[in-house]
């Protein structure tokens, strides 16, 4: 591997494992928020045991969330100076807004779980609140630069010299509140099915007492509910994503959908692999027109193919995977959820075994959603990091050494997967639902 | 004033703050593995009650420091990742591996001993690793090959140099923490707690000030320009010095209710030593980012970017100020979250 190939797989994967916890740590303090309403609205307990015992999950999670944060960000600065370069003179707006946004996460994060017993019931929800504002804006305003990438305005380049540069006209570049929106929404759906997951799990496993049965159902519905929103409307905004990147991007749709020729009535390929020699798609399913429809609600919109741009400027044809992964596991969340809910809703009856067992999967499902996701966006970005402004081997650092770091880093992540892992498993084991249950019960 | 000198102004308070908590933070996860396993001592407790809430938002005033140099000062990027990119990102793994264990360790009662350990000397070192940015940008030890900066790494591990900036940045980091220490535990009125740290403190003041000037003579003859320039700033490290007394001193001021020592005076006191210290080197270091490549107008953005980020900065501190006031008044003055 050359030192750009390396610089990418050191940053890909340090942001592969940050997006997990990054992720959680944007959908779970809604779950939280959520369970705190619900527990002074219904004045139930068990809701504010599911706040409490969500909550140590969280800080678990954020105790890793936090400085993988700081390796990414510490990170793009070292190993992209060539990109920080031109970020420092146009879009260094939100890099520096959402280190406030991740103050306020930090502060209200510690008075929440720190000083809850001080707290008024209504001042810790306004605290969880602040957490969970504090963690959307983080990943809004990173993915607000993530946006610009692929949309960069704000500026005039020529012979490498930026000039007339408008700051905030690069902040809320035409890609900005899509792709936040899509982002947000997939995390807020990623913590509900992480939950849902959990659930499931425990309501799987034999000898439970019927208080914890109550309890584990109660939490499965909550997360149900959120999850089952959240997945459909980021399949909505998912649409209104594709839309704006036929406007903007159509290489990247191209590749996404393993088009060649532009042309009206275009087809929506399913599956098949994209072959670079012959230049078609091979065993797809294609549904006539569809992929016309989807980018512009008419059939007979012209999408542009692969062929209309050079070879060089081709993102890698395995995204058409990555995009056709992602929308599948979208789908089939939403599927799931929704006809749990209904199964739940028809028949009033506790979900059966095999229903169960599929909800188990959906926390994962999600997380890899998520992952094929960002892997997709930032590859078929490719060769580009600022599209049609700056190549992926013009910003990578000259270090020649990183190698060594790569494996480090790698095993950095491995380790810390497996022990964060580890301490949840022991931390839940010893601190079972059902004692705390019965503490509650005995208090009232 | 102009644009640039107000950048460079900004960034040096951001590291002048992140130098100050990150040493308080680094040296209380370090003097808590030392005292864990005593039993009947607090030491250990007044130290993590202090850490549990306060670590993230420290590590944010790390991000915030790099954060905020790209964003003033994007053009000195393209030199400084090449010679950054392997100490910097030795300190992110164990800065990881620091906070991750430290979680680990308050929710896992099996293994908090190993865990502790872990993230004890890993905060020992990264201060230690943070502080040799210094002699880096100081040039010497930087080569022009093929058009990029090189560290000679060789030549720089093999520097006393080096050495001398390690030492002072770990004294530095036990002392100011132990100071601070001991002014909670008085805020905590833990008067055996406040013993241990006051006497550490006593012990390692003047090690603080001996390694100090040693790394300032041991940059000969590498880094000869900054010694003249910081003789030309002796005013301010003579002030320091003033200040160290002053605050040395205040551990055996006459203090309220019978204490010996007034420990918060120690600690402003002492933050102001290092305030005119690094205030003395900043002055000396200018105009040069790195020496003698690159200056701090070279590496500056433009005009309008400067003016959002001014904007963006005052709102935004203008809206966190009340929240730190209020996370200050919950875990450093309450005496509920302090004598539990």
């Amino acid at each position: 591997m050359d030192h750009v190939q390396l610089a990418r797989s050191l940053f890909g994967s340090s942001m592969a494992f940050h997006i997990i916890f990054a992720t959680l740590g944007v959908g779970l303090p809604m779950m939280i928020i959520a369970a705190e309403v619900l527990f002074q609205l219904r004045k139930d307990s068990d809701y504010a045991t599911m706040a409490r015992r969500w909550t140590k999950g969280f800080a678990i999670l954020l105790g890793v969330a936090i400085p993988s944060g700081t390796i990414v960000g510490v990170m793009l600065a070292l190993l992209w100076p060539g990109f920080m370069e031109i970020v420092g003179q146009v879009i260094s707006l939100p890099f520096q807004i959402e280190i406030w946004a991740f103050f306020l996460e930090a502060l209200f994060m510690s008075i929440y779980v720190y000083a809850a017993d001080r707290l008024s019931p209504w001042m810790r929800i306004v605290s969880v609140i602040f957490v969970a504002v504090g963690a959307t804006g983080s990943a809004v305003l990173i993915t607000d630069a993530h946006a610009w990438m692929n949309t960069p305005r704000g500026f005039t380049i020529a012979d490498g010299k930026i000039t007339d540069v408008h700051p905030w006209a690069a902040v809320f570049n035409p890609s900005f509140f899509n792709t936040a929106l899509h982002v947000s929404l997939s995390g807020y759906m990623t913590g509900a099915f992480a939950i849902a997951s959990i659930a499931a799990w425990k309501l799987l496993s034999r000898n439970r007492e019927p208080r914890e049965t109550a309890y584990h159902r109660k939490g499965l519905m909550l997360a149900l509910v959120i999850g089952g929103v959240m997945s459909l409307a980021t399949a909505l905004n998912g649409h209104s994503t594709a839309q704006m990147l036929h406007e903007y991007e159509p290489e990247k749709l191209a590749a996404a959908e393993g088009l060649f020729e532009t042309q009206a009535y275009a087809p929506l390929a399913i599956g098949g692999i994209v072959d670079k020699e012959s230049r078609e798609i091979k065993g797809a399913i294609e549904i006539p027109g569809a992929l016309s429809f989807l980018a512009g609600n008419r059939f007979d919109t012209v999408v542009k193919g692969l062929n209309e741009f050079p070879v060089e400027n081709w993102p890698p044809l395995f995204v058409h995977t990555l995009f056709n992964l992602m929308v599948m596991l979208g789908s089939l969340l939403i599927v799931i959820s929704f006809g749990a809910l209904f199964y739940r809703w028809r028949k009033k009856q506790p979900l059966p075994g095999w229903m169960l067992r599929v909800l188990v999967l959906t926390g994962p499902m999600s997380l890899i959603g998520i992952e094929t996701g960002w892997i997709f966006s930032c590859s078929a970005r490719q060769p580009w990091t600022i599209y049609h402004i700056q190549r992926t081997a013009e910003a990578a650092t000259s270090s020649q050494n990183l190698g060594t770091l790569f494996i480090l880093f790698i095993g950095l992540y491995v380790m810390l997967m497996c022990i964060t892992i580890l301490v949840l498993w022991h931390y839940f084991k010893r601190n079972p639902v059902h004692a705390e249950l019965a503490l509650k019960h005995e208090g009232a | 004033m102009s644009d640039s000198s107000l950048g460079i102004l900004l960034i040096w308070i951001f590291v002048f703050a992140y130098s100050i908590l990150g040493s308080i933070d680094f040296g209380a996860g370090f003097w808590s593995m030392v005292f864990a396993g005593r039993q009947g001592s607090t030491a250990a407790d007044i130290a993590n009650r202090y850490l549990s809430p306060t670590w993230k938002v420290t590590n944010v005033f790390l991000v915030l420091l790099v954060v905020a140099f790209v964003g003033f000062f994007p053009f000195a990027m393209p030199m400084l990742s090449s010679l950054l990119v392997v100490p910097v990102c030795l300190v992110l793994l164990l800065l990881a591996l620091r906070s991750t264990f430290m979680v680990y360790s308050q929710m896992s009662a099996n293994y908090v001993a190993q865990l502790r350990i872990v993230s004890g000397v890993t905060g020992l070192l990264i201060p230690g690793l943070l502080i040799t940015v210094l002699p880096v940008t100081l040039g010497g030890f930087v080569e022009l090959r093929a058009g990029h900066l090189q560290v000679l790494t060789e030549k720089l591990l093999t520097s006393r140099t080096l050495y001398a900036h390690l030492g002072f940045g770990i004294a530095s980091e036990l002392f100011l923490s132990s100071v601070f220490l001991a002014d909670y535990a008085r805020e905590s009125e833990d008067r055996q707690a406040y013993g241990i740290y006051r006497s550490i403190a006593m012990t390692i003041g003047p090690l603080t000030l001996l390694t100090g000037m040693l790394a300032a003579v041991a940059m000969n003859p590498e880094a000869q320009w900054i010694v003249e320039r910081m003789k030309a700033q002796w005013i301010w490290f003579a002030l320091s010095a003033l200040f160290f007394v002053a605050g040395y001193s205040a551990l055996w001021w006459r203090g309220r209710s019978g204490w010996t020592g007034v420990p918060r005076a120690a600690v402003v006191l002492v933050i102001i030593q290092y305030a005119m210290a690094s205030f003395g080197y900043g002055s000396a270091h200018l105009p040069y980012l790195i020496y003698p490549h690159m200056t701090v107008e070279q590496g500056f953005t433009n005009h309008a970017m400067f003016v959002s980020l001014l904007a963006g900065y005052s709102v935004s501190t203008l809206v966190l100020v009340p929240v730190f006031i209020w996370f200050w008044l919950l875990f450093l003055k309450d005496k509920r979250y302090l004598k539990p």
